[in-house]
């Protein structure tokens, strides 16, 4: 199979070029006229992005072509949509004689600097997925470590009811993000050696075949921290992504459908146990049920989600001609929304499916991988991107109750940023792997340099 | 800027980003096609494919039909669903890491059995596996030939030979 790195960069300039487009109309609607750093800030989107598709294609030759140039479109779009912002917030400033706030989008793009730079180290460090296999457990502990870390006395910080923050001077951060991934590593690593049994070994208990109470415990500890992050730091997203992940991963490594069953209970159980103790689960349900009845006090963001959403209608009021800036959070946890308001229905939907796509693409990658560990791992990271999506966008629309959680690269915030593309480096590189042609090397004993090239499924 | 303009470059960016994602799709679909047969690659595939080395040519369509069978698939087990096409050379099957199909299965040995090509068919043989290589219901002690279809079970995975 030939790669397909030419393509990739195709993509990345179309992307590049539709970004530089956005936010010109931002300028131009906002009557702010040409954006004063326009070159400069899309010069260095450029120089990103090239530079990461430089590191790939020397790096990771036989990578998926889209994955890349995906990521980047959402992340440039993000950016548009954060610019948008900071000039509806300098306008509004302006208004009330208020000084004006620093512009977010100058932070968001050297957060994509550094994320960049992390993707690439990740694609020149990382040679072989497999290597991080041998760290099953210290990646588990490590981040188990950053997950708790946000309940340490001193650096960590309480945002919005919230503990989820470390601080330390001015920098913040948000460890979960990264802890993710670790434990996403971790899940991979510790199924694959554990999956027989998981699978295989069952007791009967009232007819239905159920694992072996040893067998069990890693689930129930799952459960328990996850709904321990919800107890101690008040964090529903969190709570539920890294839940639904190891559920999934489960379901992939055994292939039995009684641990999405048992999942789903416990789910159902936790569900109850949080809606019933805890006041601010109980009120996320209440305003999710009826948001117009509180649109004034706890339902106000979702009422002005809402109301952005329909003002958008099909074609969108046009980036910089609807009032995003109206919800609260705009560029983070409601950037869908102040997105779906501009671009409408149609803009959405492209998002989606750009999503759906990059999800596919690690799911293929998932499939195609040859070794277990990499199958699994290259789910479970392309499961964490459609947890997420489902559960901000199902939010902010009013599908299920909101929660926080970032918006895989559109939203605001360096954490979540890093994080995403640090996933797409590891997706690349599994991507790489398995879609290499020429496996050098097959047998020791054999003289002959063997070629297999790779055949997906059609 | 007059109302009109705005009007336009908003449909212009919903279409560029539409354009992006019906151009994505149209690689992606390229992509699940493309290695199936390179002879039947159309222009614009050669053209992506740039200065890249090119894929080995795969064998004379003569010696093809005389073999029988162009891909191995994994059929059940773990890798259900894996494909690797089979031209020339051999494959290694096992748990070793360098293995062209590497079963991770507690019931699979690292070295578990290689298939290679032999006047015009395709053969496995056992590398001395702890339980055994089977095709359809019989262990197999000395190199055998595959038929296309036939079941080639290993662990707890089957294979199979396809056209």
């Amino acid at each position: 199979m030939s790669n397909r790195r030419n393509v990739e960069l195709v993509l990345l300039v179309f992307a590049w070029l539709l970004g530089i487009l956005g936010t010109l109309q931002v300028g131009w609607a906002t009557g702010e006229g040409t954006p004063p750093r326009l070159w400069i800030t899309t010069g260095a989107v450029a120089l990103i992005a090239l530079v990461m598709h430089l590191v790939v294609r020397f790096r990771a030759t036989y990578a998926d072509p889209i994955m890349l140039p995906v990521g980047t479109l959402l992340t440039i779009l993000g950016l548009i949509m954060i610019y948008r912002l900071d000039v509806a917030d300098a306008r509004r400033a302006q208004l009330n004689d208020a000084p004006i706030p620093t512009p977010d989008v100058y932070s968001q793009l050297t957060w994509f600097a550094i994320a960049g730079i992390l993707f690439c180290g990740v694609l020149i460090l990382l040679r072989d997925h497999r290597r991080l296999q041998r760290y099953t457990f210290t990646f588990g502990l490590l981040g188990l470590f950053l997950m708790v870390l946000p309940l340490a006395p001193v650096i960590g910080t309480t945002v919005n009811g919230a503990t989820l923050w470390i601080r330390i001077g001015t920098f913040s951060f948000q460890p979960a993000e990264i802890a993710k991934i670790l434990i996403t590593i971790f899940f991979a690593g510790y199924l694959v050696k554990t999956r027989d049994s998981l699978a295989l070994v069952r007791t009967k208990v009232l007819g239905v075949g159920l694992p072996r109470a040893k067998d069990l415990g890693p689930i129930v500890i799952a459960w328990a921290v996850s709904l321990g992050v919800l107890v101690f730091q008040r964090d529903l997203g969190t709570s539920l992504l890294f839940f639904g992940l190891f559920v999934s991963m489960l379901y992939i490594a055994t292939q039995r459908r009684s641990w999405l069953f048992i999942g789903f209970f416990l789910f159902l159980g936790g569900a109850y146990f949080a809606y019933s103790t805890f006041g601010h689960v109980q009120a996320r349900v209440t305003v999710w049920f009826d948001p117009w009845a509180y649109a004034d006090t706890t339902g106000y963001q979702i009422v002005q989600s809402i109301y952005g959403l329909a003002n958008g209608g099909i074609l969108g009021a046009g980036l910089g001609q609807g009032f995003p800036n109206l919800v609260p959070f705009a560029s983070t946890d409601f950037i869908v929304s102040a997105l779906g308001e501009e671009l409408g229905v149609t803009g959405i939907f492209a998002i989606l499916l750009l999503y759906a796509i990059l999800i596919e693409r690690g799911l293929r990658t998932a499939i195609t991988c040859r070794d277990g560990f990499g199958q699994l791992l290259a789910a479970g990271l392309s499961i964490t991107f459609a947890l997420q999506v489902f559960v901000i966008i199902g939010g902010v629309t009013g599908l299920v109750p909101l929660t926080g959680l970032t918006t895989p690269f559109l939203s605001y915030g360096g954490s979540s940023l890093i994080a995403n593309w640090v996933i797409l480096a590891l997706l690349l590189r599994i991507s790489d792997r398995s879609r290499r042609p020429d496996l050098s090397k097959v047998s020791p004993d054999d003289a002959m340099t063997q070629v297999v090239p790779r055949v997906n499924q059609s | 800027m007059s109302e009109l303009a705005l009007t336009l470059v908003r449909l212009a960016f919903l279409g560029l980003l539409w354009g992006f994602v019906l151009v994505t799709v149209l690689v992606l679909r390229r992509d699940i096609r493309q290695p199936a047969d390179s002879t039947s690659s159309s222009k614009a595939e050669k053209k992506s494919k740039g200065r890249q080395p090119k894929p080995p040519k795969p064998p004379k369509i003569s010696r093809k039909q005389k073999i029988r069978g162009t891909r191995l698939v994994v059929i059940d087990g773990p890798l259900v669903g894996t494909v690797v096409a089979l031209e020339g050379g051999q494959i290694t099957l096992g748990r070793a890491p360098d293995s062209t199909i590497i079963i991770d299965d507690d019931y699979a040995s690292s070295r578990h059995a290689r298939i290679y090509e032999s006047e015009g068919s395709w053969v496995v043989e056992d590398l001395g596996s702890t339980n055994g290589t089977w095709i359809d219901r019989s262990r197999i002690t000395t190199p055998t030939v595959l038929p296309v279809g036939a079941p080639l079970r290993i662990g707890r995975s089957t294979l199979q030979i396809q056209n």
